[in-house]
């Protein structure tokens, strides 16, 4: 899994049916400290109720469909857990509320 | 499979259910010939308890639900063992010093 940054939301009407209800999360790969890496930007899918600012764990490829509202969607990419810390050495290298 | 280094952890409560109470550490992937950092950080699922600073072997994909009772979690990237030797051509690449006087 990979950390990522939510820096805004997608909507869309017309798309496919399997996806009706699921919130799209514009994100941005970041580092153990919630820095954005130079990386382009995904869509992934929200499962756990991210909002703008909070660093997700993104769960690609099969696994984005191992959660309840994305078990029949066409995904590849989805939000499974919002971090509340990242530490590495006795060192907090990210905290929720402390690097937005 | 690929062979990382455990350097931290990740903390997240709020989380989907189908992901229940599994562990998530940070991962460094490194190459196996020099124990350079290849590639980024990861964060992974792990069912060895591996600790901070051991190598450890990550399988990835569908293929890494089949560890532990993973197999409804959310996740694409699992600690499936701890390397207690990795040897090449030349030798030894790594043993670390506690596992070794043990072995």
């Amino acid at each position: 899994m990979i950390l990522c940054k939510v820096l805004g939301t997608a909507v869309s009407t017309r798309k496919d049916a399997q996806l009706q209800g699921a919130k799209m999360l514009m994100v941005v790969e970041v580092d153990a400290r919630g820095e954005p890496l130079a990386k382009g930007t995904m869509i992934v899918i929200d499962a756990v109720g991210a909002g703008r600012g909070d660093v997700v764990l993104v769960a690609t490829g099969s696994a984005a469909n191992n959660t309840p509202q994305t078990a029949h969607a066409p995904v590849d990419a989805t939000a499974v857990a919002i971090v509340d810390t990242v530490s590495s050495g006795g060192q907090v290298l990210y905290s929720v509320g402390g690097s937005i | 499979m690929i062979l990382g280094k455990v350097i931290g952890t990740v903390v997240a409560d709020a989380r989907v259910s189908t992901m229940g109470g599994q562990l998530l550490r940070l991962v460094q992937l490194l190459d196996g010939r020099t124990l350079e950092p290849q590639g980024g950080i990861h964060v992974a699922a792990d069912v060895t308890g591996a600790g901070d600073g051991e190598l450890v072997m990550l399988s990835s994909g569908a293929s890494a639900r089949k560890a532990g009772n993973l197999r409804d979690a959310p996740v694409d990237l699992v600690i499936i063992a701890i390397i207690d030797e990795l040897a090449g051509a030349a030798g030894v690449i790594y043993r670390p010093a506690q596992r070794g006087a043990t072995a």
